[in-house]
């Protein structure tokens, strides 16, 4: 049989095309722009010069950039916390979701649990209350601000515990036939077989930690403990110039502020645009996962 | 009987308790801790110490001049912000639905949610820069068209504009993940039957593909309304100035100042309260909403 396109179809099919992909390259060139800023020579990119290549190319803002001490050094916090955070995260998460994901008959205390967990996501404590208790508990000022009291999240928690649902219950009660107990289950058994959540999971940690910049703001007193997202905050759009040492400022004034800016503003999204293969699979797992429930 | 019962659940327990105190910590004792609302909190004083003031914070923030017309901008910009997060997801879903080359629908949604994993600092930093009047690759566009540059970020008739659609930009490439899942799972035979019947592509669209889309558009607009007192604090606070305060200023960028520009703890306590208050019976209204018309359950 000989399909018969219709012309009126044939030109919605070029307009949806035509109307898409621009779309999609209205996602993608303002980073490519700013990367391309980012390469390009002060002069030309303070007039305006660069669109979507580098014009007169030059790594000047990077060198720049890399030599800074503040910048080096935020770029380790932030990695440290992203390991840490993520680790005790998951650890958390795991051992949560798969107490919660018991049935009320075998952990009878479940529902309780789970009104106590998900009431967090309701209502909130406020930023000040927030803010004084982290300070009572002497974590301000130090790594563990930006990892302890925000490890419990609830959403990931609901996605595992859900999958962990979906696992079929024979294989556990084998397990615990031949004597496992509910460590050993959890570790041996429903663990490896949710790897694909896990990774989901895990990645949302890593990319929550990377972007995160209000707490490093609130909790850390001194600039040099600034995770990179807060540094960038302070200085690429704040433009603080206060937490700039004098000879900065003066190197700043030779190579254009435009160019510097972009190529921050580039390291600080690099890990994101590198991990993206990854995350842009496992994302669509993620939500088909946490939408299937029983 | 029991006893057995309690030492076979004790593992479980010992599972969820570090979970346990971390949240009871850091999410139950501020909880607790909003009573500085009704406080004049002084640090020295401590929590109980202070001395009790009743409503008198609740009072003062809602006297401050500004308070009513941030409220507003609040509602505003977050309802247009659940508006258009819902309507140009599905828009997007149906066009590439019509797509039938597999890597041609693949590399568009790969490109569509990349901003998606970008922070607002990051994004706000790339859009100072390409908005900006002077070189801003947006401004130059407009200017090959003869339009005059426009300050998308500093003047206030464009910046809860500038706002809803940058938004949009970043977050609709989710939406549209979610609408195409719903859109794979119609039943096929339905289609084929309409084309038996002789409906064309358009009426196919308008009486089996929207209607079946449907639930999951009410149930993403449902649980949003529990945010319209949330207009994005990460979004306005890093794309803000004092000279757009006037359409930009929202709730929560209201109490960052109070409480921590102007160390007033009570008075920025008090407004964060009552925005939770309200937040709560919202989200507690759309969740029981969601259970009631759609069948959707958290956990």
């Amino acid at each position: 049989m000989i399909r018969r396109v219709s012309v009126s179809r044939s030109l919605f099919d070029i307009c949806n095309y035509i109307c898409l992909i621009a779309l999609s390259l209205l996602c993608i060139l303002p980073v490519i722009q700013v990367i391309a800023v980012s390469f390009s020579s002060s002069s030309a990119a303070a007039s305006g010069l660069v669109k979507l290549w580098p014009v007169d190319f030059s790594l000047k803002s990077y060198e720049f950039i890399l030599k800074k001490q503040d910048f080096l050094g935020s770029f380790l916090i932030s990695v440290m916390r992203v390991i840490l955070g993520t680790s005790i995260s998951m650890f958390l998460t795991v051992t949560l979701g798969y107490a919660l994901s018991k049935e009320v008959k075998d952990f009878r205390m479940r529902t309780v649990y789970a009104w106590y967990f998900v009431f967090t996501i309701l209502f909130s404590g406020g930023l000040i209350p927030w803010y004084l208790t982290i300070k009572y508990t002497h974590l301000l000022d130090t790594i563990w601000a930006l990892v302890i009291p925000g490890a419990v999240t609830v959403f990931n928690v609901i996605l595992l515990l859900n999958f962990f649902r979906g696992l079929p219950k024979e294989l556990e009660e084998s397990s615990f036939i031949d004597g496992a107990s509910h460590w050993t289950t959890l570790w041996k058994i429903s663990l490896p077989l949710s790897m694909p959540s896990i990774a989901t999971v895990t990645l949302f940690t890593v990319v929550g930690h990377w972007n995160s910049w209000f707490d490093g703001l609130m909790l850390m007193n001194s600039p040099s403990h600034y995770p990179l997202a807060t540094y960038l905050q302070t200085a690429v759009i704040q433009q603080d110039f206060a937490n700039m040492r004098a000879e900065d400022v003066k190197t700043l004034s030779q190579i254009s502020d435009r160019t510097t800016r972009a190529a921050q503003i580039f390291i600080g999204a690099l890990p994101i645009i590198a991990a993206y293969p990854f995350l842009q699979k496992y994302f669509m797992t993620g939500l088909v996962m946490g939408s299937v429930k029983e | 009987m029991k006893t057995v019962k309690w030492r076979r659940e004790l593992p479980l327990h010992i599972l969820v308790f570090p979970s346990l105190i971390i949240v009871f910590l850091y999410c139950y004792i501020p909880m607790f801790g909003n009573i500085i609302a009704f406080q004049d909190f002084r640090p020295i004083k401590g929590l109980l110490g202070s001395e009790w003031t009743g409503l008198t914070n609740l009072k003062y923030v809602l006297e401050m001049p500004n308070t009513y017309r941030i409220i507003w901008n609040t509602v505003y910009i977050s309802t247009m912000k659940i508006m258009m997060g819902n309507i140009v997801p599905i828009i997007i879903a149906l066009m590439l639905n019509e797509i039938r080359k597999t890597y041609v629908r693949r590399s568009i949604q790969t490109m569509i949610y990349f901003p998606y994993f970008l922070s607002w600092v990051i994004l706000a930093g790339i859009l100072i820069d390409i908005l900006s009047v002077q070189n801003g690759i947006v401004n130059q566009a407009l200017g090959w068209f003869g339009i005059q540059p426009i300050y998308f970020l500093g003047n206030n008739t464009w910046f809860p504009i500038t706002l809803v659609v940058t938004d949009t930009w970043k977050e609709f490439g989710f939406n549209t993940i979610v609408f195409l899942a719903a859109l794979t799972s119609i039943n096929p035979s339905l289609y084929e039957a309409a084309l038996i019947d002789g409906a064309n592509r358009w009426k196919q669209t308008l009486h089996i593909t929207l209607p079946g889309i449907l639930p999951i558009v009410i149930l993403m607009t449902t649980l949003s309304l529990g945010n319209v007192l949330n207009a994005g604090f990460d979004q306005v606070f890093n794309l803000y100035s004092p000279q757009v305060y006037e359409s930009g200023d929202i709730l929560d960028t209201m109490i960052y100042r109070i409480g921590v520009a102007d160390a007033q703890y009570g008075p920025a306590t008090a407004i964060g309260l009552l925005k939770s208050s309200v937040s709560l019976m919202l989200i507690s209204v759309s969740y029981w909403m969601a259970y009631r018309f759609a069948n959707y359950r958290i956990f």
